[in-house]
This record gives C-alpha cells, sequence and structure tokens, in this order.
C-alpha cells in the first residue's frame, strides 16, 4: 500500500522484524531471570524511561528523513529545563511557564533551519554550533548550579498516571500517532522523503525546500522543548547539565527503527521500537546486576550490528 | 564472404588469433536468465560492438569478463589462458579495462595525479617523483594524441566530460591494458569530441589492443567498429561485418521487429501560441526569444555548453534570470521557481534522469505523483485514493514496466524511469514540455514509445520543446528545429529546410 516503509521494501521490513525480535528475545530473557521485570510497576518504570527519549527519536528520524541531523536536542532539553525551573521557581503560572519554553525550543529549531538553508552550513556544524551555544546559555542563566524549589505539582505530574499507563508515555504515543501520520498521509510528509531522496530533483517537481527545511528543524526544535518540559517533571529541578548526549541516543534510536543518515528512509514507529529496545537493554542490565558501564557498550553494538545486517541485505540484492 | 562465427564446443579455433574468448556463457539472477549460452569472440586489435537493447544482457556478459559477476556455466580464455574464476583482480592483471559512462575519477586531484593513481612513480626515499609523474603523463597523452589538449596538472573536476573520458583511457593505457571496453562513451559528448574520441579508439586499435564498444547510437558503430555482436534477451542473435550490414538490420535484430524512423506526425492542429519567451537573459544565456504553439513540437538543437538546458531551466524557474519576459498563453507570467512554472502547466524533463528527474528511493507511485500533491491535498491531507488512481492510470497510459506502484524507481530501467518522470507531468496536466535529451540511455523499444507520447502530447494540444544532441531524432519528429550557440538562439528551421549540414554549420560556424 500506500505508506513511506513501503519504500524500503522486503528487506528493510525483515530488518525491523529482526528488531522486534532481538525485543522479544531480550524480554524473554530478562524476565527468566528477573522476577520484577514483568511487574506492573517495571513495566510502568519502563514506558517512563521510554517517554522522553523516543519523543526526540521521533522528532530526529523526521529530520534524519530530510537528510539531515540535528546535535543540538541534549543542550535545547537543558535549555528549557533550567529558563522553565527558573520561571516556575519565580512563581509564574505554569501553563504561560511551559508555552513560553516550547517558544523558546521552538525558536532554536528555527535559527537551525534558517542557518542550515539560508546560510548554507552543514546541518552538522549548524546544530554542533547550535548544541554549544544553547548549553552555553544554560549554564550562563544557572550559574551553573542546579535550580530548586519547582512546585510538587510537577514532580507528581511525572509519577501520575492515566488509564494505567504513566502520563509521560501518553505524550510519547501522541507523539508517534501525530508524527506517524503526518510521515504517511500528508505533502509535508511526502516532501520529507522526497527531499532527502533528492533535493533537486523535489524542487524542480515544485517543493519548496525552504519550508521543508525549516519545517523539520522548528518541529524538532518544538519536540526538544517537549522533551525538556518532562525531563523537568522527572528532575523536579532545574539541571544545567542534563541532557548530554541525548542527541545521539535519538540517532541511535532513529536508526536502530530503520532510519538511514542518507535520507529518505526511517518512520516514527521505527524509532518507538528502536528507543524500545535501548530502554529495555538499560532497564535489564540493571535488574539483572550487570555493571551499568556495560548497558553503554551493548547498546552501541546493537546499533552497529542492526545497520551492519541491513547493508549486507542491500548489498546481497 | 560473410563473417563466420567460430565454432561451438568441440571445433578447435586457433585460440592465438583470440584476446578474449568466452564460449557457452550462463548466467542467472532470480527469476531471470540473464544470459543463455552466449559466445563471444574478440580478435587481437579488433574493435567489436556488443548492442542490443536494456537488458539484452550486454552489461551482465560485460560484468562477468571484468569479474564483477561470476558466471555460472562456460568458459572464458583471455589470450589463451584459460580463467577459472574471474576476479576484478584477475582482470586487471589481464589487462582488461572498463571505461564507464560514468567516470570513476577523483575530482579533486590532477590529471596525473589520476592517471597514475596507486602507480606513482616514486623516488629513493618513497616519496613521489613530481617531475618523473608529469613527465610520464605526458608520455601517455601523447600515446593517444592528447598531449596538446590537456596539462597534467589540471585538476580533473575543472575539466570538461570529453576530456575526464581521455583521462580514463591513459589511466587504463598506463595499468596495461590491452583489452578495453567502451561503454556508451559518446553519451554527453559533442559531435567534434566523438570524433576525437574515434581517433584515439582506432590509434589503440592500431597498436594492438582489442575493444568491445558499447552504444546505443548505432551510426557510431558503423564508424568506428569492425564487427557487431546483437544480443537480444539473454541470447546471441548474431554476428555481422559491419561493412556488409545496414542500421536498420541491426535494429531489426536488436528488437526482433521493423522500427520506424521517421515519427512525424503531419497532420497535429496547430492551436494558440502556449509559449513565448522574450530576451531572456543570464549568466548563461544571451538574449533568447522563442514561441511555441499548442501542437508543434520545437526541437532545440546544439553543442554541449551552447545554454539550451539552460534555456529549459531558466522557462521552468530552476536557475535564475536577469532579465527577459516569459507569457504563457498570451499572459505574462512572472516564474521565481519551479513550483510557479507547474501552476502555469509547465513540466521539465531533466537532462540527468538520476540527479534531478527523479527521487530513487521513493516508490513509482510517490514521484509519479510527486508535483501533483498541492492539487490532491486538503488542509496538508493527502487523498490517498487519488494519489492511488493518478499512479495506476500512468502505469497504464504510458505501460510502465514495474511490478508494484510500491516498486522503489531505482529497481527500474532507464526507460521505465523516464517514463516515471514524463507521467509526473503528464498528471499535472502540464500544457507545455521541456524535455531535455528524454532517450538518453533509454533503449530503441522505450525511444519509441517516447516518441509516440510526444506526439500524442502535440496532438492532444500542448506544446513540446524538445532538446537532443542527437540530430536525426530531432529530424525524425519535430516540426521546426531552433539551433542554438553560446547562450543564443541562432537559427530556426523549418521542417522543409531540415537537413544535417544546415544544422551543423549553424551550432558551429563562428
Amino acid at each position: 500500500m500506500a505508506e513511506p516503509s513501503s519504500n524500503k521494501g522486503l528487506s528493510r521490513i525483515n530488518t525491523q522484524t529482526i528488531l522486534m525480535l532481538v525485543v522479544v528475545a531480550l524480554w524473554v530473557f530478562i524476565a527468566l531471570n528477573s522476577k520484577y521485570f514483568l511487574t506492573l510497576s517495571n513495566i510502568q518504570n519502563i514506558m517512563r524511561q521510554m517517554a522522553i527519549q523516543g519523543i526526540l527519536a521521533v522528532g530526529m528520524v523526521v529530520i534524519i528523513i530530510t537528510a539531515g541531523i540535528d546535535l543540538s536536542v541534549g543542550s535545547v532539553v537543558a535549555l528549557v529545563n533550567i529558563v522553565l525551573s527558573q520561571m516556575l521557581v519565580k512563581g509564574m503560572p505554569i501553563w504561560l511557564a511551559v508555552v513560553l519554553s516550547l517558544l523558546i525550543s521552538t525558536a532554536v529549531g528555527l535559527i537551525n533551519g534558517i542557518v542550515i538553508f539560508d546560510f548554507g552550513v552543514p546541518a552538522f556544524i549548524a546544530t554542533l554550533g547550535m548544541m554549544t551555544i544553547a548549553r552555553g546559555i544554560t549554564l550562563l542563566l544557572s550559574g551553573g548550579s542546579n535550580v530548586f524549589g519547582l512546585p510538587k505539582s510537577i514532580a507528581d505530574f511525572a509519577s501520575s498516571n492515566f488509564l494505567g499507563i504513566p502520563a509521560l508515555f501518553w505524550f510519547l504515543i501522541v507523539t508517534v500517532v501525530i508524527i506517524e501520520l503526518m510521515l504517511r498521509v500528508t505533502k509535508f510528509g511526502r516532501y520529507t522523503y522526497a527531499m532527502g531522496s533528492n533535493p533537486e530533483a523535489a524542487r524542480l517537481s515544485g517543493v519548496n525546500l525552504r519550508l521543508i527545511t525549516y519545517g523539520v528543524y522548528t518541529l524538532g526544535g518544538f519536540l526538544w522543548g517537549v522533551g525538556g518540559i518532562l525531563e523537568t517533571s522527572r528532575l523536579w529541578m532545574g539541571v544545567p547539565t542534563t541532557g548530554l548526549g541525548y542527541e545521539l541516543d535519538a540517532i541511535a534510536a532513529a536508526v536502530l527503527g530503520g532510519a538511514s543518515l542518507f535520507g529518505a528512509e526511517g518512520n516514527a514507529i521505527g524509532a518507538f521500537f528502536g528507543t524500545l529496545v535501548m530502554i529495555t537493554i538499560y532497564n535489564g542490565s540493571v535488574l539483572l546486576n550487570i555493571n551499568p558501564f556495560w548497558q553503554r557498550v551493548i547498546v552501541g553494538m546493537i546499533v552497529i550490528a542492526t545497520v551492519a545486517v541491513d547493508q549486507i541485505r542491500k548489498k546481497r540484492k | 564472404m560473410f563473417w563466420v562465427t567460430p565454432p561451438v564446443g568441440g571445433v578447435m579455433v586457433d585460440l592465438g588469433e583470440y584476446a578474449v574468448v568466452m564460449r557457452g556463457i550462463d548466467k542467472r539472477f532470480p527469476g531471470v536468465h540473464a544470459l543463455d549460452h552466449v559466445d563471444f569472440y574478440l580478435r587481437k586489435g579488433e574493435i567489436k560492438a556488443l548492442i542490443g537493447e536494456n537488458g539484452a544482457g550486454k552489461s551482465t556478459l560485460i560484468k562477468i569478463l571484468t569479474g564483477a559477476y561470476s558466471h555460472d556455466e562456460g568458459e572464458i580464455i583471455v589470450y589463451g589462458k584459460h580463467i577459472e574464476k574471474m576476479t576484478p583482480i584477475i582482470s586487471e592483471q589481464l589487462g582488461i579495462s572498463a571505461v564507464y559512462q560514468n567516470l570513476v575519477l577523483a575530482r579533486h586531484l590532477t590529471v596525473a595525479e589520476n592517471i597514475f593513481l596507486g602507480k606513482e612513480p616514486v623516488n629513493r626515499m618513497g616519496i613521489i617523483d613530481k617531475r618523473e609523474l608529469f613527465a610520464k603523463t605526458r608520455e601517455v597523452l601523447k600515446r593517444i594524441g592528447y598531449e596538446s589538449m590537456v596539462s597534467p596538472r589540471a585538476v580533473v573536476g575543472d575539466l570538461t566530460v570529453a576530456q575526464q573520458g581521455m583521462i580514463a583511457i591513459a589511466r587504463a593505457l598506463v595499468r596495461g591494458a590491452n583489452i578495453i571496453i567502451f561503454d556508451e562513451p559518446t553519451a554527453v559528448l559533442t559531435a567534434r569530441e566523438v570524433d576525437e574520441l574515434f581517433d584515439v579508439i582506432r590509434s589503440l586499435r592500431d597498436s594492438g589492443i582489442s575493444i568491445i564498444y558499447i552504444s546505443h547510437r548505432l551510426e557510431e558503430i558503423f564508424e568506428i567498429c569492425d564487427n557487431a555482436l546483437v544480443l537480444k534477451d539473454g541470447k546471441v542473435v548474431g554476428e555481422r561485418k559491419v561493412s556488409e550490414t545496414s542500421i536498420d538490420e541491426l535494429v531489426t535484430m536488436m528488437v526482433g521487429r521493423e522500427v520506424k524512423k521517421s515519427f512525424y506526425m503531419p497532420d497535429k492542429k496547430k492551436g494558440e501560441e502556449v509559449l513565448r519567451v522574450e530576451n531572456v537573459t543570464s549568466d548563461r544565456l544571451k538574449g533568447c526569444s522563442l514561441s511555441l504553439k499548442g501542437g508543434e513540437i520545437v526541437g532545440i538543437y546544439g553543442l554541449v555548453g551552447a545554454g539550451r538546458t539552460e534555456l529549459a531551466r531558466a522557462i521552468f524557474g530552476a536557475d535564475k534570470v536577469d532579465s527577459g519576459k516569459v507569457y504563457i498563453r498570451g499572459k505574462v507570467a512572472n516564474i521565481k521557481s519551479p513550483s510557479s512554472a507547474i501552476k502555469r502547466g509547465i513540466g521539465l524533463i531533466p537532462e540527468d534522469r538520476r540527479n534531478q528527474g527523479l527521487a530513487l528511493k521513493l516508490s513509482v507511485k510517490h514521484n509519479i505523483n510527486l508535483a501533483l500533491y498541492p492539487q490532491i491535498s486538503r488542509g496538508g491531507f493527502i487523498n490517498l485514493k487519488t494519489e492511488r488512481n493518478v499512479a495506476a492510470q500512468f502505469v497504464k497510459a504510458l505501460s510502465i514496466r514495474t511490478p508494484s506502484l510500491a516498486q522503489i524507481v531505482q529497481n527500474l530501467s532507464g526507460g521505465n524511469q523516464q517514463k516515471v518522470v514524463i507521467a509526473k507531468w503528464l498528471a499535472t496536466k502540464a500544457r507545455v514540455f521541456l524535455m531535455d535529451e528524454p532517450t538518453n540511455g533509454v533503449d530503441v523499444g522505450a525511444k519509441e514509445e517516447i516518441y509516440e507520447l510526444m506526439n500524442q502530447l502535440a496532438k492532444e494540444g500542448a506544446g513540446v520543446l524538445f532538446i537532443s544532441s542527437y540530430m536525426p531524432e530531432l529530424m525524425g519528429i519535430c516540426d521546426r528545429i531552433l539551433v542554438m550557440k553560446e547562450g543564443r538562439i541562432v537559427d530556426n528551421v523549418p521542417r522543409e529546410e531540415f537537413n544535417e549540414e544546415r544544422l551543423l554549420s549553424s551550432a558551429i560556424k563562428i
């Protein structure tokens, strides 16, 4: 049928199927070795852990589909975390602080888009610069120290459930559904893939590349803002060094889920499953008493193995 | 006397005469019998044409000879030596070298560095001996009669495509090539450059090098080749001595039926003017004016670099224009971008299909609809049913051979890819078609279909601007031919006055 996932042909679907099998195998393995793993509270815990990283991965996948990249993710999360915390500590109404935070992060995304499209700075460099700038501003605003004294309701939100599912996870579900629909059935979605496959052909077919570039980075910025707000809720304080390495986790999850850094491949559901694999490993290794430093080694190996398997399949075809 | 194909199996042939003997070569891919017991003989110092439609098995055969593919059955003998398993390394050691259509040169390195890449002369310290490098480069350029044309110090990226081709040949020679394969070497060359290339090929032959020559342009085969082997559907149809056959015979062998030469349709109804261009000027165009009526097919001829592509792109809003006006159906059209051109019913079929015409990683369906989305979406949401129907309709109408609408365009043949590009503009109901080398790299059968399609468009009242470097195809279908030279339209030749000398002299005279 019509969806972008059909762009990938059989071999691609198989890779994602393999990823699903990896998840299932991991779950079975961990469940057999830890009684606690399949309890309601741990599953809710996994959902909470997934929420923020998942939202960031979904935002990243949209950018990667255009053959772009955004390295400013973690810094923008931290910026929003500090700005939001400071506004709340000063007694600003929560809704207003949230709206302002989103405006800031979205503006950062738009600036990324402008620098990349209008100044022709490669996305890697432009967002690397923005990553440093945003982190610097975060440290300047906070003086390098944590911000305390946020309303209790903020922390309560992070631990609350709705219909038995953590509130944070609902944000991820809504994000995945909206972005997946956007990619599959909207003009913007089609143009995103077209630009990632061949920007010149897209332009000569009437696609406004400027709007698409602004669009994907602005959408990214908005989602980094959402991530920052949820992060604030989880931390119940402002931590200027939070979010370190989030961009790399987001890229890893997107790639695990079938995105290609060369563009035109990937989708939101894939990014969701990519995140699930990573969080399962983090969660499972804690339960199995594996040295936490091994987690990163394992995740790194899985990312490399998935893409390698995929490349070998493509070559054989 | 007829050229006799050397006997297969059992009977001995004198292997000493042959550079390459491939006997009973069989190769299957999943679902395709790519080569069905093909025999291929290449004499020492022979220029052999390998012809056939796309998918006939030419590239597969060449890839087996160069070791890129392994064969399932058959034997390969190179210079009397049986090769059990051909690999790219053995192939290179044997002196087999291919000069491809899309050249593999390092664009940022100099001519000398490219030619001697991996074989640089070094001094005792192990450092590259620049003087020796340049001297040797001049030597090898001289061998192909090209030493006055290009400096060893020039950066390859700054050279013309023709010059790059010569560098590729020099590179092969340095590697001790004695069997050179040319795959569509003239596709992007001007007539003069083709002549230069042929001089080089002849001098290679005279020095004992054997040559395999692949081209869709059959005229060239008569100019340069000794013999032609025709493949069709993975089988050898036959071999002809070039001096004893004709283009018609070869085409009939390739296609398996007679092929029309002229597609001109005299009874098209000429309607109102659909496009007028007045004094369009840019850094590459010097005041171009033209007029195109509905129902008209107007050719644009000229050498590569004459500004034809630039003119089409300027009309389409793809490149910046300094001054000039474009009128669509009598109204001034202020076209600033491709999307505003599309809104006014213009479609551009770009010269470089793979880099400009198609989003190769997307499906047939998405490519066909790519320019149509503004018309079939509401509030940003695409009408998926319309999207599917449009794609299905044009896949059927243009008989695009694809297993499904979801097939990735990359996996289609050149001709079918081109039809997808054309379908994109048919879907937008364009009334002005700018076609830039639409038959490039497309086989005979698909070419015919494209010509028929142009006629069909004209018959339905659309105007077609047909850019081509290939005179016979322009003369075979156009109502008029405009000739461009150095950014200007220098001649406007009506059908009654078509002849090759006139077109060529307009295109090159000073």
